[in-house]
């Protein structure tokens, strides 16, 4: 059983640290492919300093809830996860995820990381949905979304442009009635933190 | 070549004029059923102060970014504002964008104004920044927004299942697209 709302199997859910975090993301921003992987953006690596001030600033921001993924085993910071532009008003969000370290690329981590992050997205914002957008050209992060519940809602024709050709972004969400589906378990431990009280 | 990028038959569009359009405007924010159509923010009336502030940061905002293209649609007949059309999320990397457009009040819609305004906008779009795909997006109980776009060769290419909450129920959040070709094939002799 699951004790803390920020720990998975194998990653924990940390808050970012600009004065230590920032070197690594500069570190990742070397890879121009993971680069390409996270956004449609221009690929292109920052200074430190410059990363320090955009996470310092990511960190202020009451709206939005930005954590370092760190292993479980030796607490090494392997990437990030966020939601972000919430619309409280409807209850959606969107998730957002990073892993730099590609030792850590197709074990499992960041559909870790995923499952914690949805867990917090449904039983402590209290979401109804949560959305995502991922590219054509990346299979294995539409196969992770998938494992964690999310089903494809959509593609937006030829959006981004790479090496000289256009791809397709696609669009997911996940519903709370299909995560409380899918982890019939969490909502077992939260009966029983209430009569515990 | 005859250049008439901003000059419809009954519509242009122009430059926003805070300090005459801003009274206009907060009218039509005092409107909930025409708020609900074009935005999925808590509806909420704004004064004329609070409209020009807003276009004062989306001035600086645009220096800052320059991807945003933001317009008032005017009657030509008497320069009576009527609506707002904007394209906006430009990225230039990939030739992509987004468009809004509302009609503001209840009795200049379904006349006419909006499609030449759309007609407009589209050209713009990919003939003045040479956009490859516009993207737009409306909620499932908009119906007549999703004919307008259908008419002018938007395609539905996301449904956002129970994105939106309004008058105690669920609808989807829907995204059209509409690529260069689409438009040509359509608009052929523009």
């Amino acid at each position: 059983m699951n004790t803390s709302l920020f720990h998975g199997q194998l990653v924990r859910l940390a808050a970012p640290n600009p004065e230590t975090d920032a070197e690594a993301l500069s570190r990742w921003q070397r890879d121009a492919e993971f680069l390409r992987l996270l956004d449609s953006d221009a690929a292109r690596p920052l200074p430190v300093a410059q990363n320090k001030t955009d996470m310092e600033a990511i960190v202020a921001r009451e709206n939005s809830f930005a954590f370092m993924i760190r292993t479980l085993a030796d607490d090494r910071v392997i990437g990030f996860i966020g939601l972000g532009r919430p619309q409280w008003t409807h209850g959606d969000a969107w998730l957002g995820i990073g892993l730099g370290d590609r030792e850590y690329w197709g074990k499992g981590c960041g559909t870790d990381a995923m499952r914690v992050m949805l867990r917090f997205a449904f039983t402590e914002l209290n979401l109804h949905r949560v959305s995502l957008g991922v590219f054509e050209y990346n299979p294995r992060a539409v196969r992770s979304y998938e494992k964690a519940g999310f089903v494809l809602e959509g593609r937006t024709r030829q959006d981004v442009r790479r090496d000289g050709r256009y791809w397709d972004s696609l669009w997911m969400g996940i519903l709370r009635e299909e995560w409380e589906r899918q982890n019939p378990k969490s909502q077992d431990s939260r009966s029983k933190a209430r009569t515990a009280g | 070549m005859n250049v008439q990028l901003f000059e419809g038959e009954r519509v242009r569009l122009a430059p926003h004029d805070p300090d005459k359009d801003a009274e206009v405007e907060s009218r039509w924010t005092h409107d909930p059923e025409y708020m609900r159509l074009v935005s999925a923010d808590p509806v909420r009336p704004l004064s004329p102060g609070q409209i020009k502030k807003k276009y004062e940061e989306a001035g600086k905002e645009k220096e800052k970014s320059q991807n945003r293209f933001s317009f008032a649609v005017r009657t030509r007949a008497d320069d009576r504002l009527i609506g707002l059309v904007r394209l906006d999320r430009i990225e230039w990397n990939n030739g992509a964008g987004w468009l809004a457009l509302g009609i503001g009040a209840a009795e200049d819609r379904g006349q006419g104004y909006g499609t030449e305004a759309l007609r407009l906008i589209l050209r713009y779009a990919f003939d003045e920044l040479n956009l490859h795909r516009l993207s737009a997006s409306t909620f499932e109980y908009n119906t007549g927004a999703l004919r307008f776009l259908e008419r002018a060769g938007f395609a539905v290419e996301v449904r956002r299942r129970q994105a939106i909450q309004r008058e105690g129920r669920r609808w989807d959040d829907l995204f059209l697209g509409i690529l260069r070709e689409d438009w040509e094939r359509l608009a052929g002799g523009r």
